[in-house]
């Protein structure tokens, strides 16, 4: 990816900052600059997502391209935010017999993939599992 | 003015490497190392974890507490050895990932592991100046030894941060007194390009952790006329289990006093984050009225020392973030080859 393009997408990878509609009150995530259902009609405005969601559906990738290589088997799901939202993002910390359908998550702060040793690092949005009591694996 | 701790918050990862697994690899007695260390585990970052996501899940952790509206942070220092880049500052990518920019000023530290003490100092005279509103302080490691050297049965990683304001801002704990002792004490070092650090040896210990941290923690009781029997914890940096045991001992803390804050024998040294994951600890289970003693060390080598009484805010800032507990008994146990893979000794060619 270029670092321009990296650079602009900085506040919604982030924090995640969507978009709402004052019309129709719906969230959008990545931000949007019209809304689809009321055009002209509704303004939109940034709006701040929690972070909170489930699991809709996942997959588990074994064969990944060259920059995920190295955590091959992990977690590749789409998360529906509690405001709405679907989110497509790594669920990271967990072995994927963890992961199922309908399982609580937040959306945390990671290290998504660099441009070589020598570019910049590129940090985003990855899922983590609420797990209800603290586990202990062996 | 007096100033104080609005906002608190730690960060450790989840994957722990026990110290028989390194013993057996490099042919050592684990009992040995047990002993001789006072360390059983240590904690190891994710592969997509560095001192910048470690830094910001602490921050954030922090800034739940506080409560305050993140832009009204005027300073962000963040302390480690371990930044991701060489040039370009941590200190920025956390500002922009806990909603803080653009108005602050903000910048790394670098003093081994005391670079987040420092940090809290810098915010403390920004703060009773009337530069800045509040300033957030973060000391955070992904700490790298070299494969076999004593050190790797310790380096580890996690983070801490505080948000500072005025004591009257809804301070958690005040900062009632702060003296640091700093000299050129070559005991810990590691140059430009270099991967991992050089050590003398059984030399840090005596003219390196010790002659620094009692130095400081005497000269602050000596500035605020206080003893140890005075205090209801002390903290100190853990580059292992025992030399804040010994310390404490030497300046007549008792293991009461301690136990609390100290981390190491769980989750091994993580450097600019141990002695402020300590002083988390100690928090998450203090109450209004307690005096708590802070002593940071950093190689090379000084000690930041700090005197804290917690206020009743405690009591209705502490469930806001993760507690310290909740991080260190949230564990998931490696070999020593996932270990190699995930702090990149062993890339694949
Ligand atoms: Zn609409």
């Amino acid at each position: 990816m270029h670092v321009p393009r990296f650079w602009r997408e900085i506040p919604n990878r982030y924090n995640l900052i969507g978009t709402k509609c004052n019309h129709c009150n719906k969230v959008f995530f990545p931000p949007r600059a019209i809304c689809p259902n009321c055009r002209r009609v509704g303004n939109l405005e940034p709006c701040k997502l929690e972070g909170k969601g489930k699991v809709l559906s996942f997959t588990v990738v074994h064969v990944a391209p060259q920059d995920f290589k190295d955590q091959v088997p992990y977690v590749l799901a789409i998360i529906e935010l509690k405001e709405g939202p679907k989110l497509m993002a790594q669920v990271t910390d967990c072995d994927p017999d963890e992961v199922e359908i309908g399982a609580e998550v937040e959306i945390t702060f990671r290290r998504i993939k660099e441009d070589s040793e020598e570019g910049i690092i590129h940090y985003g949005p990855k899922a983590k599992l609420l797990r209800s009591k603290p586990s202990e694996q062996t | 003015m007096k100033v104080g701790i609005v906002g608190y918050g730690g960060y450790i990862p989840r994957y722990r490497l026990k110290v028989e697994e390194i013993a057996k690899v490099w042919g050592v007695n684990p009992r040995q190392i047990k002993r001789g260390l006072g360390v059983e585990e240590k904690s190891v970052p994710g592969p997509d974890e560095d001192t910048v996501t470690i830094s910001v899940e602490a921050a954030r952790n922090a800034l739940r507490r506080a409560g305050i509206d993140p832009r009204s942070i005027g300073a962000v220092y963040v302390g480690s050895e371990s930044h991701p880049y060489t040039v370009k500052p941590t200190a920025t990518i956390v500002s922009e990932a806990i909603g803080a920019t653009p108005e602050l000023t903000a910048a790394d530290f670098e003093f081994a592991c005391k670079a987040g003490t420092a940090g809290i100092q810098a915010c403390m005279g920004m703060v009773e100046s009337g530069m800045i509103k509040y300033g957030l302080a973060v000391g955070a490691d992904t700490a790298q030894s070299s494969p076999g050297d004593a050190l790797e049965y310790a380096a580890a990683a996690g983070g801490a941060a505080v948000i500072v304001g005025k004591a009257e801002d809804d301070a958690l704990a005040i900062i009632e007194g702060t003296y640091s002792y700093t000299t050129d004490t070559p005991d810990f070092w590691r140059r430009e390009m270099k991967p991992y650090p050089k050590h003398g040896g059984r030399f840090t210990g005596k003219p390196g952790y010790f002659k620094h941290t009692l130095s400081a923690a005497y000269g602050l009781l000596r500035q605020l006329k206080l003893t140890p029997k005075d205090f209801d914890h002390a903290v100190f940096h853990q580059p292992n289990g025992k030399f804040p045991v010994e310390a404490a001992k030497e300046l007549g803390f008792s293991m009461d006093q301690i136990r609390a804050g100290l981390l190491a024998p769980k989750i091994g040294n993580t450097y600019s984050g141990s002695s402020l994951l300590g002083l988390a600890s100690v928090l998450d289970q203090s109450k209004e009225g307690d005096r708590i003693l802070l002593v940071s060390y950093g190689s090379g080598a000084g000690s930041d020392a700090f005197s804290l009484i917690v206020t009743e805010s405690i009591e209705s800032k502490r469930d806001l973030s993760p507690k310290i507990s909740d991080f260190i008994e949230d564990k998931v146990y490696i070999d020593y080859a996932t270990y190699c893979k995930l702090t990149r000794k062993l890339v694949r060619k």
